[in-house]
C-alpha cells in the first residue's frame, strides 16, 4: 500500500484567463484529516473540485492510490463530497437521499436498508428516514449530507466548508462530531475552510493557501508557532507582524531596539519579517522589560484582555489575563523563543516549500 | 377594512367577464329552446358524430402536447449545459412567434404546407414527390405545435434552470451518469414546470378551432369546430353551450389532477 492515498502533481488551472492554481503539488497521506485553509479566492475550493472531478485541471495530474484519475469523470471516482449548502435532493426523503448512491450502484434492498440504518446511527439521526430535507434544520441537513456521502464507503471524503452555514454553537458541536466520525470511519478527510480556528481544531495537517499557491503545509502547531511567512502568520490567529533587521544569528533589531531570538541562518544585516503572537508579549514592571510602552486601549474578550500599547513606534497587540489601565506606563518583554523570524517574500504570492 | 376595496376592480372584472359568462353558458347548456331544463345538450357529446370529434380532438391535442414536450425538455437541458451568457436570447427567439398574430402565422403555415407551397417546392428540388400535408390531421398537429410551443418552453426552461447546480454535482458525485441525473434529478425537480407546460398546451389545443379550420381545410372536425358551427352556422346556442360545458368538464378533470400534484409538492407554479 502506498503511503500517499492522493497526489496532486503540478496542477494548473485558470478560469476565463484568470489563473486560479499554478503548479500546485500536494501529497495526502492515508487516513489523514487534511484541511485546505485560505481566504476566499485562494484556490482551495477549486483544488477540492479538481479532486472530486467537477473541474478538469489545465495541466498536471491527479493520482488516487497511484492511479491516474485526472480525466476520470466524477461518477467513476471513489471519492464523495459533502457540499457547503448540503445539496440534499429536495424531492426525496432522508432515506432516499442516503440510498441514492447505493441504488445507482445497484446494491440489493437489504444492504441498502442496513446502510441507511447504520449511517443514521452514525450521525445521530435515527428515525428520520421518512422526513423530507426541507423539514430539517441546517445542522440536521448537514448530517444527512454526510450520511449520504459515507454510505458509499469512499476512499476519501471531501468536505467543502460544510459548517459554513451553521451558527457558532452548532459549528463547534459539529467539529467534534466530524473528528469522531473521522476516527470511526478511518478514511481520509479533505476539508476546505476559511476559518482558521476550525482548521486548527480538527486537522492533522493544514495546507495554507493564498492566491493559487500553497503557502505552508504542516501540523496545526507548526503552522501556528512557526509560520513561514507573513501571510501565514497573519492569517492564522492574530499576530504582531513587524519589519526587522537580522543583525546576526540570534539577534534581531526592530526599530533600532535589539531583541534576542533563537533563529539562525538568515545572514547578517538582512531585512526580515518578525512575528510575535499577542499572548507572547509580556507586560512587566517598569525597568524589567526590553522597552517602555504606554497602554492605549483595553478590550475585555472573555478569557483575556486585548491590550494595545504603544512602544518604540509600534502598536503592540497584547493578550493577557491581567488588567492594565489606559495610560499606564509599562515595560514590554518577549522571550527569545517566542520571536519568529521569517524571510521577506520575494513577491506577494511566493510559494513556500514544504517542510517536514 | 380598506384593503377590501383594493380587490374591488378585480371582483367586478371577474364577475362581468368570467363568472357571468359561465353562468350564461351553464344556463344555455341545461335548457332547451323552450327554456325547459334538459341534459340533452350535455349528453349530445356522446352522439357518434360528436364522439368522433371529441376523440380526434383528444388525440391531436395529446400528440401536440407530447411533441411540444419532446422539443422543450431537451432544449432546456441543452441550454442548461451550454456555457453561454445569452441563453435568454435563445429563449426570446423561441417565444418570439408569440408576438405575432396567431392567425397570420397559421395562414403562413397554410401557404408553406399547401400542395404547391414552399415545402413541396423544396422537396421537388431533391426529387421527392409532393406530399399532401395540408388538410390532414398531421398539418393540424404541426400548426398546433408551432403555435403553442412557447407555452411549453417557458415554464420548463424556468424550472430546469432553477435547479441548483450543486444538486447535479451531488448526484454525479454519488455515481449517477448523465442519463441517470436527468431521470432521477432534473426530471422530478422540473415536474411542476412540465405540468404547467402540459396544462397550457393541452387545454388550448383541445378547444382550438382556428388552426383545424385553416390547416384542416374545413374537412377535419374537431370539437372546437363543432361548437363554433353550432353557434355561428346553426345558431343553436343550447347545443353549443352543452358541448362547451362537456369540454370544460374534461379540462377541469385535467386541472384537478395537476393541482393535486402541486399540492403534494407544496411549491408554487413556475409559470
Amino acid at each position: 500500500m502506498l503511503e500517499n492515498i492522493l497526489s496532486l502533481n503540478n496542477i494548473t488551472k485558470s478560469f476565463d484567463g484568470e489563473l486560479v492554481l499554478e503548479d500546485l503539488s500536494l501529497d495526502i497521506k492515508r487516513n489523514e484529516f487534511v484541511t485546505l485553509l485560505g481566504p476566499s479566492g485562494c484556490g482551495k475550493t477549486t483544488t477540492l473540485r479538481i479532486i472530486a472531478g467537477f473541474v478538469m485541471p489545465d495541466q498536471g495530474s491527479v493520482l488516487l492510490e497511484g492511479e491516474d484519475i485526472t480525466t476520470l469523470p466524477t461518477e467513476k471516482r471513489c471519492i464523495n463530497t459533502v457540499f457547503q449548502k448540503y445539496a440534499l435532493f429536495p424531492h426525496m426523503t432522508v432515506a432516499e437521499n442516503i440510498a441514492f448512491g447505493l441504488k445507482i450502484k445497484k446494491k440489493d434492498d437489504d444492504y441498502i436498508r442496513q446502510k441507511i440504518k447504520y449511517a443514521l446511527e452514525l450521525v445521530n439521526l435515527t428515525g428520520f428516514e421518512k422526513r423530507k430535507p426541507r423539514s430539517l434544520s441546517g445542522g440536521q441537513q448537514q448530517r444527512i449530507a454526510i450520511a449520504r456521502a459515507i454510505v458509499n464507503e469512499p476512499q476519501i471524503l471531501l468536505l467543502d466548508e460544510p459548517l459554513g452555514a451553521l451558527d457558532l454553537k452548532l459549528r463547534q458541536d459539529m467539529q467534534k462530531e466530524l473528528i469522531r466520525l473521522k476516527k470511526e470511519l478511518g478514511i481520509t478527510f479533505i476539508y476546505v475552510t476559511h476559518d482558521q480556528e476550525e482548521a486548527l481544531t480538527m486537522s492533522d495537517k493544514i495546507v495554507v493557501m493564498n492566491q493559487g499557491y500553497i503557502q505552508q503545509i504542516g501540523t496545526p502547531e507548526d503552522i501556528y508557532n512557526e509560520p513561514q511567512n507573513a501571510f501565514v502568520a497573519d492569517f492564522i490567529g492574530s499576530a504582531n507582524l513587524l519589519a526587522g533587521t537580522m543583525i546576526h544569528d540570534e539577534l534581531v533589531s526592530i526599530n533600532d531596539v535589539r531583541f534576542d531570538c533563537v533563529d539562525k541562518g538568515f545572514g547578517n544585516n538582512k531585512p526580515v519579517d518578525v512575528v510575535i503572537r499577542p499572548e507572547d508579549v509580556e507586560i512587566r514592571e517598569k525597568g524589567q522589560g526590553i522597552f517602555p510602552a504606554v497602554v492605549t486601549s483595553v478590550l475585555f474578550k472573555g478569557v483575556h484582555y486585548e491590550i494595545f500599547a504603544k512602544g518604540i513606534g509600534i502598536d503592540w497587540m497584547i493578550h493577557t489575563t491581567a488588567y492594565h489601565e489606559v495610560g499606564a506606563e509599562i515595560d514590554l518583554y518577549v522571550k527569545p523563543f517566542n520571536i519568529q523570524i521569517m524571510n521577506k517574500p520575494e513577491s506577494e504570492d511566493e510559494a513556500v516549500i514544504q517542510t517536514e | 377594512m380598506k384593503r377590501k376595496y383594493i380587490a374591488a376592480p378585480y371582483i367586478i372584472w371577474m364577475s362581468a367577464f368570467i363568472v357571468l359568462p359561465l353562468i350564461f353558458v351553464a344556463y344555455y347548456a341545461f335548457t332547451d329552446k323552450a327554456g325547459g331544463f334538459t341534459l340533452k345538450n350535455i349528453t349530445a357529446i356522446l352522439d357518434p358524430l360528436h364522439i368522433k370529434a371529441t376523440i380526434l380532438s383528444l388525440e391531436l391535442s395529446l400528440a401536440c402536447t407530447i411533441l411540444c414536450l419532446l422539443i422543450s425538455f431537451p432544449l432546456a437541458l441543452v441550454l442548461r449545459r451550454l456555457n453561454m451568457n445569452n441563453k435568454g436570447i435563445i429563449i426570446l427567439i423561441m417565444i418570439l412567434p408569440m408576438w405575432m398574430n396567431s392567425i397570420l402565422r397559421i395562414l403562413a403555415l397554410q401557404m408553406i404546407l399547401s400542395k404547391n407551397g414552399i415545402l413541396n417546392m423544396i422537396l421537388s428540388w431533391f426529387g421527392i414527390a409532393p406530399l399532401s400535408i395540408i388538410n390532414t390531421p398531421g398539418a393540424i398537429v404541426f400548426g398546433m405545435v408551432y403555435d403553442f410551443l412557447p407555452y411549453m418552453i417557458l415554464p420548463i426552461y424556468n424550472a430546469v434552470m432553477d435547479i441548483d447546480n450543486d444538486l447535479i454535482d451531488a448526484a454525479k458525485d454519488l455515481g449517477a451518469s448523465n442519463p441517470s441525473v436527468i431521470w432521477r434529478i432534473i426530471l422530478p425537480l422540473s415536474k411542476l414546470g412540465i405540468i404547467s407546460g402540459i396544462t397550457m398546451v393541452f387545454i388550448p389545443c383541445l378547444t382550438s378551432f382556428v388552426i383545424p379550420d385553416i390547416l384542416g381545410g374545413g374537412k377535419i372536425q374537431l370539437l372546437g369546430n363543432v361548437i363554433e358551427q353550432e353557434f355561428i352556422t346553426s345558431m343553436n346556442w343550447h347545443l353549443g353551450s352543452g358541448l362547451s360545458f362537456a369540454l370544460m368538464i374534461f379540462v377541469v378533470i385535467g386541472l384537478v389532477f395537476s393541482e393535486k400534484q402541486e399540492k403534494k409538492d407544496r411549491e408554487s407554479l413556475v409559470w
